[in-house]
């Protein structure tokens, strides 16, 4: 009966109190959001790679080989040689091995190098393999295989004629040497969208008549003349590995940190993509920092407003008081209140948020490649929303209190 | 109540002395004065939510001087009835709600009240309501109903005493007659005190006796 009256007290100040619940329940699906956010795009971020157990280039940091040779940003400042790529692909520990180059631009996008072992080996958000829209694999010297964002943002079709541009942000492009869209990937969410992949051996039928960075003077040689050549490249930048055995990993990654003809570096992708992301936490942490103060600024207005309510309802309280009511009661009564509407804020924040989450979620996935899952709350979640309760019931003390020596006061008679 | 003093804390101005004030059980006594001559202080010192600061003070055979804040306030809970001039309900309740709202308080008069539901028709129909009205939100009843749903919710687990400040002058002439005869008639039933205040003299006739407030308490008020 109690709970009736309290809800019945609620209903009454139905504006208010609505108004109130609804500012909690945007500020804890705002929080909510940014959580998920956060964890889809942490996820998203470790899953750009797997099933790769090493990633080999020439000596620098973890992260910065991470950088270049998995999210392209940034250039190798090394290329490791041939000669040692292929002493280590015949490592006996060595299930498969994966070469890329890197280093040439079309438009804003970067161009790889690599063998047809890469469609079939590079796999993301645990263990999917890339798969073509259209078209297929490279066939011919060259054959061009282009990701979703390149064809979208560019409007390319298999078939089309692209030019690579040597270097990246530069002028000079190999317009001698045009490539062919001969298939397009599906949308990953990982850099391979951004990319344009290419054979090993057209890298070098662009670069023959280069050295440096400009075109030899003379004339270009002819694309049956390349067809002709041994287009074996001297260096790579780097290479994707997996082993045969999870055990040898680590003596794997030993002898090739100590190789001892040139200076090379294996990594797990694993330990540098949380390295890498530490370093992104910056970001998440004011995320989170603003997202807790809107929370905050919220529970403050439901503070604001018990407070404006409480003159106009000393009379209520008297009734209270006269029915037998201990001031203590009456503390009880607000800080029910309280606990109420906030419990009615994060039930509506989180309606909020799964309803947003069903109709936005098709149009992230498509457009930046982030999956957010619609699961339970994780454990942090369901701190952080009684975290809330608790901020609730303890910004309603303060109201409480004046309430409580209001009552005091007044006793059954209210003095106005 | 014998020499009761009260000292507003805080406010050296306000004092009010009782030498002796006493009503038999069984009684109906009416208080008659005019506002700000200490009726409300009269009332909550015998309420119990104020303290005396001397004398002493037996309600129903309890010394309340003796009763802790809380002891009082369950005190009161099982005791007394309360009626207001007016805004007696909690308005978002139900009618219902609203007259068991003591028994909350009052496990004591919970169980002389044996079925509930059965004690709020008995005392509504009493008070001259209809059976509808105990399902209704008491904010929608006229200010006339809402006072017999306070005489209802008084009553309700026969209390010992009833205190009723001004309870009629909320209502027109005709209104009054009729609210007190059902008030004096309920009383009867309940076998209840009745303490009244009023500053209308000519309700007086009905009661057993009538005192007037200057003759039973000595008010100090001094310019502050």
């Amino acid at each position: 009966m109690i709970l009736r009256l309290v809800l019945g007290s609620l209903v009454a100040r139905a504006l208010t109190v609505g108004l109130t619940v609804l500012s909690i329940a945007v500020s804890v699906a705002l929080f909510l959001a940014v959580e998920k956010v956060r964890t889809g795009a942490k996820d998203s971020f470790a899953d750009t790679i797997s099933d790769t157990d090493l990633i080999i280039g020439a000596r620098s940091g973890a992260v910065q080989l991470l950088l270049y040779s998995v999210f392209r940003i940034g250039t190798p400042t090394n290329n490791m040689t041939w000669e040692s790529y292929e002493e280590i692909a015949g490592h006996p520990a060595i299930d498969w091995i994966v070469p890329i180059s890197l280093g040439d631009s079309h438009g804003q996008f970067r161009v790889m190098g690599t063998t047809n072992a890469f469609f079939e080996r590079y796999r993301y958000r645990g263990g999917r393999p890339l798969r073509f829209e259209q078209g297929a694999a490279i066939d011919d010297l060259f054959d061009a295989v282009i990701g979703a964002d390149v064809a979208r943002s560019m409007g390319y079709q298999i078939g089309q004629s692209i030019i690579v541009s040597h270097g990246i942000a530069s002028f000079s492009d190999h317009e001698d040497t045009p490539f062919r869209v001969a298939g397009i990937l599906e949308m990953t969410g990982t850099p391979v969208d951004r990319t344009v992949i290419v054979s090993l051996e057209g890298i070098e039928a662009i670069h023959v008549d280069w050295q440096g960075g400009g075109r030899r003077p003379g004339a270009a040689t002819p694309e049956s003349t390349l067809r002709q050549m041994s287009l074996e490249p001297d260096a790579i930048t780097a290479a994707f590995v997996g082993v045969s055995s999870r055990l040898e990993l680590f003596s794997l990654q030993r002898w090739i940190n100590t190789y001892p003809e040139e200076a090379l570096m294996a990594v797990l992708p694993g330990v540098a993509l949380q390295e890498l992301w530490q370093v992104a936490g910056i970001a998440e942490t004011a995320l989170i920092g603003v997202s807790a103060m809107v929370i905050a600024a919220s529970i403050l207005g439901m503070m604001a407003v018990t407070f404006a309510s409480l003159n106009e309802r000393r009379r209520e309280m008297a009734i209270w008081r006269a029915m037998g009511a201990r001031p203590r009661s009456i503390v009880a009564l607000l800080l029910g209140e309280a606990v109420l509407t906030a419990t009615a804020g994060v039930a509506a924040g989180m309606v909020l948020l799964y309803a947003a989450l069903a109709i936005v979620r098709p149009w992230i996935d498509a457009a930046f490649g982030l999956w957010l899952p619609i699961d339970w709350p994780a454990t942090r979640e369901m701190l952080v929303m009684l975290a809330v309760l608790g901020g609730a019931a303890a910004a309603s003390l303060l109201p409480a209190w004046r309430a409580y020596r209001l009552s005091l006061a007044d006793g059954m008679m209210v003095k106005t | 109540m014998t020499d009761v003093t009260f000292r507003w804390p805080g406010r050296p101005g306000f004092a009010l002395t009782v030498p002796a004030f006493a009503m038999a059980k069984g009684d109906a006594v009416m208080i008659v004065g005019d506002s700000g001559s200490g009726k409300s202080t009269l009332l909550s010192l015998i309420c119990g939510t104020l303290r005396a600061a001397s004398g002493s003070l037996h309600v129903a055979g309890t010394d309340l001087g003796r009763l802790s804040a809380a002891e009082r306030d369950r005190f009161r809970a099982d005791r007394i009835g309360v009626i207001f001039q007016q805004f007696n309900l909690l308005p978002y309740g139900s009618v219902r709600d609203n007259i068991l709202l003591p028994l909350v308080f009052s496990p004591k008069r919970r169980g002389r009240a044996t079925d509930v539901d059965a004690e709020v028709l008995r005392l509504c129909t009493a008070m001259g309501l209809e059976p509808e009205v105990i399902g209704m939100s008491a904010g929608r009843l006229s200010v006339g109903q809402q006072q017999r749903v306070a005489v209802a919710r008084a009553l309700i687990g026969q209390p010992e005493l009833v205190v009723a400040d001004e309870p009629t002058s909320a209502l027109d002439q005709r209104a009054q007659t009729g609210f007190l005869d059902l008030l004096f008639e309920q009383m009867q039933v309940a076998g209840s005190s009745l303490l009244l205040v009023s500053h209308d003299t000519r309700l007086g006739r009905r009661f057993d006796r009538v005192e007037r407030i200057e003759e039973i308490a000595l008010t100090e008020r001094k310019a502050a």
